[in-house]
């Protein structure tokens, strides 16, 4: 079938053309508490280059942003405030979980940090590393690109599959143990 | 170090406080009923202008101890330049000693770093509330019968899915 069309016109799905323009400009929020914030800094500067892949605007408001990088240990009392920063942040949105600490608590087994962030809030991306290299993270927003592009609609219907909304760390949670009361404010 | 005549003092203040030395560090342990008048002391007539650190250690299952808690109190004084550790031992149920709040005024968030990690009380605080750990938090977690990994507090958080945010 041959369609008679000017070279300056392109024909594609919405859906493919709006995860190509998404994917392309993602705007990180950095939530960075912890040493995997400096190899995110470097990530964002001249060496390394971030704007390569189109990911280089840090934004430190949420309201701006649309791809979320936790990079470093979070504790029990900063949670609600990365879930707070979460839902301030417009849809589409993705996470990348940056480091062992972020994805699994790392070394800090104690009693105050979290166990991975993905047992409270929806993770798209790891990435290993103590702390990772800025390779690392410019191929986890590779992969993020590429995932955006394969699996994108312009609805963002792909984010009410039941794939995604599956915690999958629960299945590995420790029961809640009911914490008996050993002092309390006066 | 501190001067024999500071010390001389502080003992015929306080006829129960028991005066040791470590390495060259003077360190006195005091009774909880004194404790008050002997901080007093040392700021008002001592001139121990400077507290330094408030901290405290749990003794469970250490060997010879005979006491629960040790509450320290590191004082300096910066014109005699004496430096003295103040060790009032606590036991269970009466874990509560007078704030050093209207002594130093830097003592405020120090006292609530120790009731937020060992429990100890502070009476007359003027803002007792934790300090470290979020609200809500019931356990003392330097306690050594507190286990590392916590009892599922760091589990007992709200969930956010694709859907609810």
């Amino acid at each position: 079938m041959a369609i008679d069309l000017p070279e300056n016109v392109v024909i594609g799905k919405l859906d493919e053309l709006a995860s190509w323009c998404r994917k392309n400009s993602l705007w990180p929020m950095p939530f960075a508490t912890a040493c995997c914030g400096i190899e995110l800094m470097a990530t964002g500067a001249s060496r390394h280059d971030l704007a390569r892949f189109g990911a280089e605007v840090f934004r430190f408001s949420p309201r701006q942003c649309d791809l979320m990088i936790v990079a470093g240990r979070v504790v029990m009392k900063m949670m609600p405030v990365l879930q707070r920063i979460w839902q301030q942040m417009l849809e589409p949105k993705w996470c990348i979980s940056m480091g062992a600490c972020a994805s699994t608590g790392g070394v800090f087994d104690t009693y105050s940090v979290v166990q991975g962030i993905d047992r409270f809030l929806p993770v798209d991306m790891y990435v290993p590393g103590c702390p990772p290299r800025p390779e690392q993270l410019i191929q986890s927003i590779i992969d993020l690109q590429d995932k955006i592009q394969h699996e994108g609609t312009i609805t963002g219907k792909e984010f009410e599959l039941p794939s995604r909304q599956m915690r999958k760390r629960a299945l590995v949670e420790l029961p809640v143990i009911s914490v008996p009361q050993i002092g309390r404010t006066p | 170090m501190i001067r024999p005549e500071t010390l001389s003092q502080l003992t015929a203040a306080v006829p129960e406080a028991r005066p040791s030395e470590f390495r060259g560090q003077t360190r006195v342990v005091v009774p909880r009923e004194s404790l008050a008048a002997a901080l007093k002391l040392l700021r008002d007539e001592l001139k121990f202008d400077l507290l330094v650190d408030i901290t405290c250690v749990d003794y469970l299952n250490y060997r010879d101890a005979t006491d629960r808690f040790g509450l320290v109190y590191l004082l300096a004084s910066t014109a005699s330049n004496e430096r003295v550790a103040i060790r009032v031992f606590l036991n269970e149920p009466e874990l509560s000693v007078p704030s050093a709040v209207p002594l130093w005024e830097g003592a405020n968030w120090m006292e609530r770093e120790v009731w937020d990690m060992f429990g100890i009380v502070f009476e007359g605080h003027p803002d007792h509330r934790r300090i470290l750990l979020p609200e809500g938090f019931e356990a003392h977690p330097l306690r050594k019968d507190y286990p590392v990994q916590g009892r599922g507090e760091r589990h007992n958080l709200p969930v956010l899915t694709r859907k609810g945010s």
